[in-house]
């Protein structure tokens, strides 16, 4: 039973990848998740400029879902090339980098800085949650601002594969995922997390986070993520591969986000769940399903959900 | 200014692990605990930032939240000779460590330190447990030996005739600044005594998801994989006694 798989040129000796923003903000962070069986690691939300998040408390777990509302903080671009530079010259699984900005000439600015990093995907962060309140809308949640970015990030790319990761607060997922392919899109990143969600302390009745609202993530989004991999697949053809994530637990959910039309899929807040073993067990998982099944390449399911529907339909 | 909190309630936590204390409307930071009986929960700290002057300030019945308790604890088997090094607020979980150890019938010889005698915390209650002995040491030598506890410690050895064969100490145990680790970690190499130490990282979460108490080379988490880690392990971070991330992940050096 095979879980690689090459996509896009770059080889992955299995689908997971360790999602944006979890543990990710340095080269000794990526290669012991790398070490933990992760078969890609993304890195946290990468800035041009030094980026202040929200003050504590920024996360909240509880048994179906975890809120945040850490802000994004990074220290800026001179750190990225410390970290990524530092991790590529002895890479033990691929890098994707995610990038973030405050407007469509920053993406285009960070891209093309982070980019002489030479990373294997660059992720773009458009659907981020936590961030609104300093520009408005995130640009994931209009069709004209999702391809002005993507257009923006694709004229500096290259070669290097851009992926665009989306927001599922929207009510049209896949129209935004159909025009940023048209702009050029290599792959999306389904999806950042749900919300904003709010949790409030009962006994000072205030809300937990101090910015009073996170992203939701955990096993209970997992259903959304799911409709979201399957619209986007759907919009897109199925042309386009997809890294999905949210909520996945276990491989029979790995399993089902390659149904629904993953090809990677992400995993970060199942490390607080299951711990830093996760990676390893999700693989395990996937693998006693398949052979259970009798599938030999795991790429054989990407998208079967669609091929049953197809069939049940005729 | 040193302040004491008690709860009344117990997070099962034990000595060396931590708690996330939560001011609604100001902060949430990690505090170690300095005593969880089953019953009540003790937090020991200093006013220096923002949210501890403020904490200080609370009276009886304000609210508090608590989440955790969270990382790695301090081991010993019963009955083992202990040396615990507390400097500054790190005698706080040290206590809590002292007091469980005590009750395995461990013999304690607590070695606390402080820039001067103000700044020692928990005298009197680790002169009263059983089998313990209190070394106090300051710098400035306003009360007990002028020097650092570990100084101390290290002459100690010396007289005892410690070594590996019939050992004077079995562990040792310590919390406080990165440098005073920095040096329990160097005689607990040298004297081939097992060391324990609790370091202390940045924290968001406190729960493994944030990354920010990672540390190089090994990208360990510290709220997960320690505070409190184990000598051989800690040797090999290299950034040990030497620097630290801040919340943006930028390296400061102590």
């Amino acid at each position: 039973m095979n879980l690689a798989q090459t996509i896009l040129g770059i080889h992955f000796s299995n689908p997971t990848v360790l999602a944006s923003g979890i543990w990710g903000i340095t080269a000794s962070g990526w290669r012991r998740v790398a070490a933990n069986g992760a078969g890609a690691v993304t890195t946290k939300s990468l800035w041009l400029h030094e980026h202040r998040g929200h003050p504590n408390p920024t996360i909240i777990s509880t048994e179906h879902w975890t809120l945040n509302a850490v802000g994004v903080p990074d220290a800026g671009i001179e750190k990225a090339r410390q970290e990524i530079g530092d991790y590529m010259k002895d890479k033990p699984v691929p890098l994707i980098a995610n990038v973030i900005a405050e407007s469509i000439g920053d993406y285009g600015k960070v891209s093309a800085e982070v980019l002489k990093l030479k990373p294997d995907f660059l992720e773009v962060n458009i659907s981020c949650p936590n961030v609104e309140d300093e520009f408005g809308r995130p640009f994931a949640c209009s069709v004209a601002d999702a391809s002005a970015v993507t257009e923006a990030v694709k004229r500096v790319s290259g070669k290097t594969p851009v992926f665009i990761k989306l927001s599922p607060n929207v009510d049209n997922i896949g129209a935004i995922a159909a025009a940023c392919a048209e702009k050029g899109a290599d792959g999306f990143t389904v999806i950042n997390t749900v919300g904003p969600g709010m949790a409030i302390d009962l006994k000072s009745r205030m809300p937990i986070l101090a910015n009073k609202v996170g992203g939701m993530s955990g096993p209970a989004i997992k259903p959304i993520a799911v409709r979201c991999i399957a619209d986007v697949y759907k919009a897109t053809e199925g042309k386009l591969p997809i890294i999905g994530t949210g909520g996945i637990m276990t491989g029979e959910d790995a399993i089902e986000f390659l149904l629904a039309g993953a090809s990677l899929i992400g995993i970060g807040t199942a490390i607080a769940y299951r711990g830093d073993g996760v990676f390893k067990l999700v693989c395990e998982e996937m693998k006693a399903w398949c052979q259970n099944e009798g599938v030999k390449n795991i790429s054989e399911l990407v998208g079967g959900m669609h091929t049953a529907l197809r069939r049940s339909n005729k | 200014m040193v302040t004491t909190f008690v709860f009344n309630v117990s997070l099962g936590a034990l000595p060396g692990q931590f708690v996330m204390l939560w001011l609604p409307g100001v902060d949430e930071i990690p505090m170690s605990i300095a005593l969880d009986d089953g019953k009540h929960l003790q937090v020991t700290f200093f006013a220096v930032g923002d949210m501890t002057k403020k904490l200080a300030m609370l009276k009886k019945g304000d609210l508090v939240g608590l989440r955790g308790p969270f990382g790695t604890h301090y081991e010993w088997k019963p009955g083992q000779k202990l040396a615990l090094i507390a400097g500054g607020y790190g005698a706080a979980p040290m206590f809590f460590a002292a007091k469980q150890a005590a009750k395995d019938g461990c013999t304690l010889e607590v070695f606390v330190g402080a820039r001067s005698k103000e700044h020692l915390l928990y005298l009197k209650e680790f002169a009263r447990l059983p089998r313990t002995t209190v070394h106090v040491a300051t710098d400035d030598g306003s009360q007990g030996f002028k020097g650092t506890n570990v100084s101390l410690l290290t002459n100690m050895l010396r007289e005892r005739n410690h070594s590996v064969r019939k050992p004077f100490i079995h562990r040792i145990f310590a919390c406080g600044p990165e440098r005073m680790l920095a040096a329990v970690s160097d005689l607990s190499f040298n004297e081939k005594i097992p060391s324990q130490l609790s370091l202390e990282r940045y924290m968001k979460c406190g729960f493994g998801l944030c990354g920010n108490c990672v540390v190089d080379p090994l990208g360990m988490r510290m709220c997960t994989e320690g505070p409190v880690v184990h000598n051989e392990l800690c040797r090999k971070i290299s950034e040990f006694g030497k620097c630290h991330r801040d919340e943006l992940g930028k390296k400061h050096t102590f």
